[in-house]
C-alpha cells in the first residue's frame, strides 16, 4: 500500500514537471540560450479567431491542368507530324479529356497511330472515325493518368503557394492540403489580406507571344481572326489621368517563351520615368530561345502576357542576347514587388479560386482573448467556491484535481503544438464543470457509504470503486462525440474537439488517481473519525 | 452540507405529463430541422455560403440608412444586425446577390463612400463559397449521425437494447429541444451551434448513463421490488449528484455566456439551454421510456422478463 502510494505520487509529480516543461516555450517569449536539444520547443498557438489573420481555402481547378496538358500534347503532336511530313488538317483538344487529330485520308491514319504510340504510349487511341470526308483520330487520357496528374497538380500548387508565402514574409503560416483539390492557407496576424490573396491566387503564367500585325486588332472578333491567333487585352493606363483602359491586341496563340525558363525576377526602378519595372533573367535554354526569336523578328512586336493579360507589347528593336528582359507596365511599387515574387516562385500549374475566406481583425482577436480569459476565470472561481462550500475539505481535494486537470491539459496542448481557439477556451471552461463531475459522483457514493455506517477509509475505497464504472461509461460517451467532432470539424471546431477529448482523458487520471492519493496519504497519517465531505 | 436531502419523488408516475411536454418540444424541434433542411431557418453562412462582414464604426450608424445605402448598391438582400451597445454592424449577404466581384470589398467600398465622416475598421470578414457550404452541411449531418450511432451502440453494449432506446430518445430529445429554442428565437444555426449540440449530446448521455448505472445496480439488488419502485428509487438516489453536476457545469457555461463576448455568446447560450434540457431529460425522459417499454413488453408476455437485465 505504502509503496503503491509513493509510486502514484511520483507519477503525479512527473506529470506536473512535464507540464511545466512543455509550457515553458508558451509562457516565456524568449527562451534562454541553453534551452536547446531535446527540450521542447512547441508551444500553444493561438487560433486565427484569437490573434487575427486570414484563413483561406483555395480550390485548385485541376481540370484546367488536364486541359493544359492535352493542349501541350496537341501542339507537340503537330510538330511531330510536321517533321515527319504527314499531312493533317488539324490537331486540337476536344472537350475535357480528348485530343483529336483530323486527317485528310484513311491511308495516313496508320502512320499517325504509330507515331502517337511511339511518342505517347500512355494515351488510349480510339478507332479512326469517318468525319464528313475527313478521318478523325481521337486520343484519350487514361483515367488513372488523369487522377495522377490532378494529384500532382495540387501538390505542385501547394509548393508554389508555400514558396510565394515564404517570400512574402508571414510568420507561422500554415499551408496544407485538404481533401482532393483544396488547399488551406492560414496567415496569422496579416495586415493586408487582400494583397496576400491576390499574391497567392495569381496563376502567374508568363508567356511571350508574337503580335500578329496582319490583323486589325480594333475590328477583330474571335470569328474573323486566323485559327492560330487569339485576342488578348492590353492594360494601358494614362500616366497623366491615371485612367486604365483595355485595348484589344491580336497575338499568336502559341507562346514562344514561357515563365518556367526564368531564373530570377527583381524589381527595378526606371531611371528615366522613375517607374518601377520587373527585370527578369532567363536560364540557358530561355536565353538561347530569346536570342533566336528576337533575331528573327526584329521590327515586330512582342507581347508579354501574364495570365492572358498583355502587360506590354514592345517593338523588338534589335537582337537581344544575354538572356535578360524587362516587364514594364502600369503598376505601382507594391504590385511590381508582388509580380517579382510570383515570377520567382513560379506559376501555379492550374488556376486556383478562393472558396472560403475568413478574416479576423487583430482588435477583435484581442477582445476575444480577454473575454475568454475573463469567462474562464469566472467559471473556475464559481466552481471552486461551490465545491469548497458544498463538500468542505473534500471539495478542496476535488478543486485540486481540477486545477491539475487544467495544468496537464495545457501541458498536453503545448506538447502537441495545438492551436487554441475561442471554442477551445470554451471547451476548457466546460471541462472545469465536467471535471468536478467525476469527483461529485465519487463523493456522493462516499456519502452513501458513510450513511450505511462504514468507516471513513472503507467509505472512500468503496466510493471510488463503485463510481469507477459509471465514470468510465460517461467518459467514453463524451469521447465518442469529441472524436467525431475532431474528424469532421474544421478550424475552431477542431480546436474545441482537441481540448475536450484531451481534457476528458486527463480527467480520468486526475479524478480517479490524483484525488484518491490525497485521501489515502491523509488517512494513512491521521486516524480520521469523521470525513469532512 | 447537503443541498438535496433524501428524496422520494415519483418521477415515473409523472411520466405522462413529461411525455406531453417533451412531445411538444420535439415537434417544434422537428419543424426547426425541416426548416433548416430547406434553408428557411436563420442559417449561418458557413452552411448557406455567402459573405459576412463585421464593421466597427466610430459613431453610431442608423441601421435603416445603412440598409438603404446597401440596397442602392445592389445589395438589397443584405441582412443587417446591430451589436448591442456598440457601433458595430454585422452585415450578411447570401451567395447569389452580386453577380460578380468581391462582396466584402463592395460592402467596404459602399460604407467608405456613403459615410465618409464615419470611419470604421473591418473586424472580421468571412466569405464562403457555395460548394464549401454544401460540403460542410453534408459533413455535419454525417458527423451527427455517426456520433449518435456510436453512442447507441456503446449503450446497447453496456446495458441492453431498451436502455439503448431510452438513452437515444432522450439524447434526440435534447438535440430537438436545442434546435427548437434556436429556431423559435431565430438565432443563427452555424457550425458552432452544431458543436454545442454534439457536446450536449455527449453530456446528456453522461447524465443518463449515471442514472442507468444505478438502476442496473439496484435491479440486481432488489429483485423482489416492483419495477417502478426500483426505477424511482434509483433516480432519487442519484438526484443530488445529477443536480450538483448540472450546477457546476451550468456555472461554467453561464460565465461563458455572461463574459465570453459576442463571438461565443450564442454558443454559450446553446450550452446553457442544453445543460438544462439534458438534466431534465435524464430524469424525466430516459428512464420513463425504459419503463414504458418494459411495461408494454410484460403486458404482451404477461410476465416480468425485464429483471433478467443482461450485462
Amino acid at each position: 500500500m505504502a509503496k503503491n502510494l509513493a509510486w502514484r505520487i511520483s507519477l503525479i509529480l512527473i506529470f506536473i514537471f512535464l507540464s511545466f516543461l512543455y509550457l515553458t516555450p508558451t509562457v516565456c517569449t524568449t527562451l534562454p540560450s541553453w534551452w536547446t536539444g531535446v527540450l521542447p520547443k512547441d508551444k500553444i498557438h493561438l487560433g486565427l479567431d484569437l490573434q487575427g489573420g486570414t484563413h483561406l481555402v483555395m480550390e485548385v481547378e485541376t481540370q484546367k491542368a488536364i486541359e493544359g496538358t492535352l493542349d501541350l500534347i496537341a501542339s507537340d503532336l503537330e510538330d511531330v507530324l510536321n517533321s515527319k511530313n504527314i499531312r493533317f488538317k488539324r490537331v486540337a483538344r476536344i472537350g475535357t479529356d480528348l485530343v483529336q487529330i483530323t486527317l485528310f485520308d484513311k491511308g495516313s491514319a496508320e502512320d499517325v497511330q504509330r507515331q502517337v504510340k511511339n511518342k505517347y504510349p500512355e494515351l488510349e487511341q480510339l478507332a479512326p472515325v469517318d468525319d464528313g470526308g475527313f478521318v478523325s483520330l481521337q486520343l484519350r487520357m487514361d483515367q488513372n493518368a488523369v487522377r495522377d496528374r490532378k494529384d500532382k497538380t495540387v501538390a505542385q500548387a501547394l509548393e508554389t503557394i508555400r514558396n510565394r508565402i515564404d517570400q512574402f514574409g508571414v510568420s507561422e503560416p500554415l499551408i496544407q492540403r485538404e481533401g482532393v483539390n483544396h488547399i488551406v492557407v492560414q496567415l496569422p496576424g496579416i495586415k493586408d489580406p487582400k494583397r496576400a490573396i491576390e499574391l497567392i491566387g495569381k496563376t502567374a503564367r508568363l508567356e511571350f507571344k508574337l503580335v500578329d500585325e496582319s490583323v486589325n486588332a480594333s475590328a477583330a472578333t474571335p470569328g474573323t481572326i486566323p485559327e492560330d491567333d487569339e485576342i488578348l487585352m492590353e492594360r494601358i493606363s494614362n500616366p497623366s489621368t491615371g485612367a486604365v483602359s483595355d485595348i484589344p491586341i491580336v497575338v499568336k496563340k502559341k507562346a514562344i517563351i514561357t515563365g518556367d525558363l526564368l531564373t530570377d525576377a527583381q524589381v527595378r526602378i526606371d531611371s528615366q520615368f522613375n517607374q518601377p519595372y520587373v527585370g527578369i533573367e532567363f536560364n540557358a535554354t530561355g536565353a538561347r530561345l530569346f536570342d533566336q526569336v528576337t533575331a528573327a523578328n526584329v521590327g515586330k512586336r512582342f507581347a508579354i502576357v501574364l495570365d492572358n493579360t498583355v502587360y506590354s507589347a514592345p517593338v523588338i528593336r534589335e537582337r537581344i542576347s544575354g538572356g535578360s528582359a524587362q516587364i514594364s507596365g502600369s503598376y505601382g511599387e507594391k504590385e511590381a514587388a508582388d509580380l517579382a515574387i510570383v515570377l520567382r516562385a513560379g506559376s501555379l500549374p492550374a488556376p486556383v479560386k478562393v472558396v472560403q475566406n475568413v478574416t479576423v481583425g487583430p482588435s477583435i482577436g484581442q477582445d476575444s482573448i480577454h473575454k475568454g480569459l475573463l469567462a474562464g476565470a469566472t467559471g473556475v472561481a464559481l466552481v471552486v467556491i461551490f465545491m469548497a462550500i458544498y463538500y468542505r475539505l473534500a471539495g478542496f481535494v476535488a478543486n485540486f484535481g481540477m486545477v491539475l486537470n487544467i495544468l496537464y491539459l495545457m501541458g498536453a496542448l503545448a506538447a502537441l503544438g495545438a492551436t487554441l481557439t475561442l471554442p477551445g477556451i470554451a471547451a476548457i471552461v466546460l471541462l472545469v464543470g465536467m471535471s468536478v463531475d467525476s469527483n461529485v459522483l465519487i463523493f456522493e457514493r462516499i456519502k452513501e457509504e458513510i450513511r450505511l455506517g462504514r468507516t471513513p477509509r472503507m467509505s472512500i475505497d468503496s466510493g471510488y470503486d463503485k463510481a469507477f464504472m459509471t465514470i468510465m461509461d460517461s467518459h467514453v460517451t463524451t469521447l465518442i462525440t469529441a472524436a467525431v467532432l475532431f474528424q469532421f470539424g474544421t478550424g475552431p471546431v477542431k480546436g474545441f474537439a482537441v481540448s475536450l477529448s484531451l481534457g476528458i482523458i486527463i480527467n480520468l487520471f486526475t479524478s480517479l488517481v490524483a484525488t484518491k492519493v490525497i485521501f489515502d496519504s491523509f488517512l494513512r497519517r491521521v486516524d480520521v473519525k469523521k470525513l469532512s465531505i | 452540507m447537503q443541498l438535496i436531502k433524501k428524496t422520494n419523488i415519483d418521477f415515473i408516475g409523472k411520466r405522462k405529463i413529461s411525455f406531453v411536454i417533451s412531445a411538444i418540444i420535439a415537434i417544434i424541434g422537428v419543424i426547426g430541422i425541416v426548416q433548416i433542411a430547406r434553408n428557411a431557418a436563420n442559417m449561418g453562412i458557413d452552411f448557406s455560403g455567402g459573405t459576412s462582414v463585421q464593421l466597427n464604426f466610430n459613431q453610431p450608424v442608423p441601421i435603416d440608412k445603412a440598409r438603404l445605402v446597401l440596397a442602392n448598391n445592389n445589395l438589397k438582400e443584405a441582412n443587417l444586425q446591430e451589436v448591442k451597445d456598440t457601433n458595430r454592424l454585422l452585415i450578411k449577404v447570401g451567395k447569389t446577390t452580386l453577380a460578380s466581384g468581391n462582396v466584402a470589398e463592395t460592402i467596404k467600398g459602399v460604407f467608405t463612400k456613403e459615410f465618409p465622416e464615419n470611419a470604421f475598421i473591418v473586424e472580421s470578414s468571412t466569405e464562403i463559397g457555395p460548394s464549401i457550404g454544401d460540403k460542410l452541411k453534408q459533413d455535419t449531418l454525417i458527423a451527427v449521425g455517426i456520433s449518435l450511432l456510436g453512442i447507441i451502440l456503446y449503450i446497447a453494449w453496456r446495458f441492453d437494447f431498451k436502455f439503448g432506446v431510452g438513452a437515444t430518445l432522450a439524447t434526440l430529445h435534447d438535440v430537438l429541444a436545442m434546435v427548437a429554442v434556436f429556431y423559435l428565437l431565430n438565432k443563427e444555426i452555424n457550425l458552432l451551434f452544431v458543436t454545442a449540440v454534439l457536446t450536449i449530446a455527449g453530456y446528456s448521455l453522461t447524465d443518463t448513463v449515471v442514472v442507468f448505472d444505478r438502476i442496473r445496480e439496484n435491479l440486481h439488488k432488489k429483485l423482489s421490488e416492483p419495477l417502478t419502485d426500483v426505477f424511482n428509487g434509483s433516480i432519487n438516489e442519484v438526484l443530488s449528484r445529477t443536480v450538483i453536476t448540472s450546477l457546476t457545469t451550468f456555472l461554467a457555461a453561464i460565465s461563458l455566456l455572461l463574459f465570453g463576448g459576442e463571438v461565443i455568446h450564442d454558443f454559450a447560450f446553446a450550452l446553457v439551454v442544453g445543460i438544462i434540457v439534458a438534466t431534465y431529460s435524464s430524469i424525466f425522459i430516459a428512464s420513463p421510456i425504459v419503463i414504458e417499454l418494459e411495461i408494454r413488453k410484460s403486458d404482451s408476455n404477461n410476465k416480468m422478463t425485464c429483471l433478467e437485465s443482461n450485462e
